[in-house]
């Protein structure tokens, strides 16, 4: 496997620190009192999300992280794996595990395209688009013409998901949803 | 980043009006204290040893320099009184936020002053540029925590303490001789050197020496860090024998310093890279 110099360094680079792959999200120069150079890197665990700090002397090397994010359509869950296509034609299908979908399981829908991050070609994240659009599937009945803004009352998806919606919102009615805050945006039509 | 092709400059007009102003004022401190401004070559047949900073070498042989400091202390030497000096200086292998291979230095020298006298100087211009703000000043061993351990070990250890320290500005002084640079070494503690940095926001600001004189010591600190260099894989680099020679004529008693301007200027305007303060930082 390939590996990286500090000196090639730069955000969003795929790297292996202590076995897990890692996105580089911050690469700082330091030389201190004309000393030794040092590159203060900070590191996102691709699996975990989790933030890591690290110092390496300049000109050291970590081993590059065979990681691939792709655009995938998502197919269905089988209730063990939600399994995805590839969307360049090959038809090409993975099955990520639960620890892979994590928070995204709740705004998947059939046919939406997600980005899946495959490490050694299996998957091990996955990111929605910024907005989904779902349907209610349980609520109680929309107050007819209360538009104005102050109650909600919760909504059931057709994932599964409940969220905080309006009082006017009706069982049968698509919604946008921000899936970086799990929030109501509005209705889609 | 900005690609390759865009020819805009990378910081703001209003960037660069600031820090016309700052260097304008930088000028009047020193005019108003008789500090005689000087400007020296920044090609040289020789440059600095030291182990750690890579000079930039064109293909014809001249070095560019990585500060005007042995040019300074030859006109020092020759009688000049005190003088600053603000240009481009250059170091090989230096990119990042806070780092760029051509910068500009502000760098001077005051005749009769001690270390201790040159920081009372160096908060005074900083101040003017950065507006008043409290002070402290630690010992290298303070801030390491008293560690001792591999040169590695110890930058390391001084740069993970540099981001620890809190909002005042810090004077660190007392560095140990191992680090001397061209400081003299205390006379009541020969294992530390009169050499102290300013770190603002955990950034090294400011480089300071009660200045060695004594020729043959620095031949031998030069010849030490050209051993380093071997060890390395390096290769030894040339002495420059006419600052060595200038130094054995005499140098009289003085401090000098050496100040990152666009760092100095990024702190002044809040930026967060040296690209916004410098128009054209890939050159």
């Amino acid at each position: 496997m390939a590996s990286y110099s500090t000196n090639e360094f730069r955000s969003g680079l795929k790297v292996l620190l202590e076995g897990e792959p890692c996105s580089i999200l911050e690469n700082e120069f330091v030389k201190p009192g004309k000393g030794q150079a040092f590159n203060r890197v900070r590191f996102r665990n691709l699996k975990t999300g989790r933030v890591w700090e690290r110092t390496f002397k300049s000109g050291e090397s970590i081993e590059a992280a065979d990681v691939m994010e792709l655009d995938m359509e998502y197919l269905y869950s089988d209730g063990e794996f939600w399994h995805f296509m590839k969307t360049d034609g090959s038809f090409e299908q993975v099955a990520a595990p639960e620890a892979a979908v994590a928070d995204a399981r709740g705004w998947l829908k059939e046919q939406d395209v997600c980005q899946v991050t495959l490490w050694n070609e299996a998957p091990i994240s996955v990111v929605l688009p910024n907005f989904v659009e779902l349907e209610v599937t349980e609520t109680d009945p929309g107050i007819k013409g209360d538009t104005a803004q102050g109650g909600s009352k919760p909504a059931t998806l057709s994932t599964g998901a409940t969220i905080r919606v309006p009082l006017f919102v009706n069982i049968g009615d698509v919604l946008k949803i921000d899936t970086r805050t799990g929030e109501y945006v509005s209705r889609a039509r | 980043m900005s690609s390759p092709r865009d020819w805009r400059p990378t910081c703001s007009v209003e960037t660069i009006r600031a820090r016309a102003d700052i260097v304008h004022r930088i000028r009047a401190f020193f005019g108003a204290r008789e500090v005689l401004e000087v400007s020296t070559p920044t090609l040289g047949h020789t440059t600095v040893t030291e182990p750690a900073v890579e000079s930039l070498r064109l293909e014809s042989g001249p070095f560019l320099q990585t500060s005007p400091e042995y040019y300074m202390k030859r006109l020092l030497a020759a009688g000049a009184p005190s003088i600053y000096q603000i240009g481009p200086v250059y170091r090989a292998e230096e990119r990042g936020r806070w780092h760029n291979p051509e910068f500009t230095m502000l760098e001077w020298y005051r005749l009769g002053f001690n270390d201790t006298e040159l920081m009372d100087e160096v908060a005074e211009l900083v101040d003017v540029v950065l507006g008043a703000a409290p002070y402290q000043r630690l010992t290298y061993r303070q801030l390491t925590g008293g560690l001792v351990a591999s040169r590695e070990r110890l930058d390391l250890a001084f740069a993970q303490a540099l981001t620890g320290l809190d909002e005042r500005r810090t004077f660190v002084t007392d560095y140990p001789a191992e680090q001397a640079a061209l400081a003299r070494l205390r006379e009541d503690d020969a294992s530390v050197a009169a050499r102290f940095e300013l770190v603002v926001d955990g950034v090294e600001l400011a480089n300071g020496y009660f200045e060695l004189g004594d020729a043959s010591t620095l031949r031998c600190r030069f010849e030490a860090d050209n051993s380093a260099r071997e060890l390395r894989g390096g290769e030894a680099l040339a002495l420059d024998e006419r600052f060595l020679d200038a130094m054995a004529g005499g140098l009289p008693t003085c401090s000098g310093v050496a100040l990152g301007l666009d760092r100095l200027v990024m702190l002044a305007v809040g930026a967060n890279s040296l690209s916004e303060v410098m128009p054209f930082p890939d050159g």
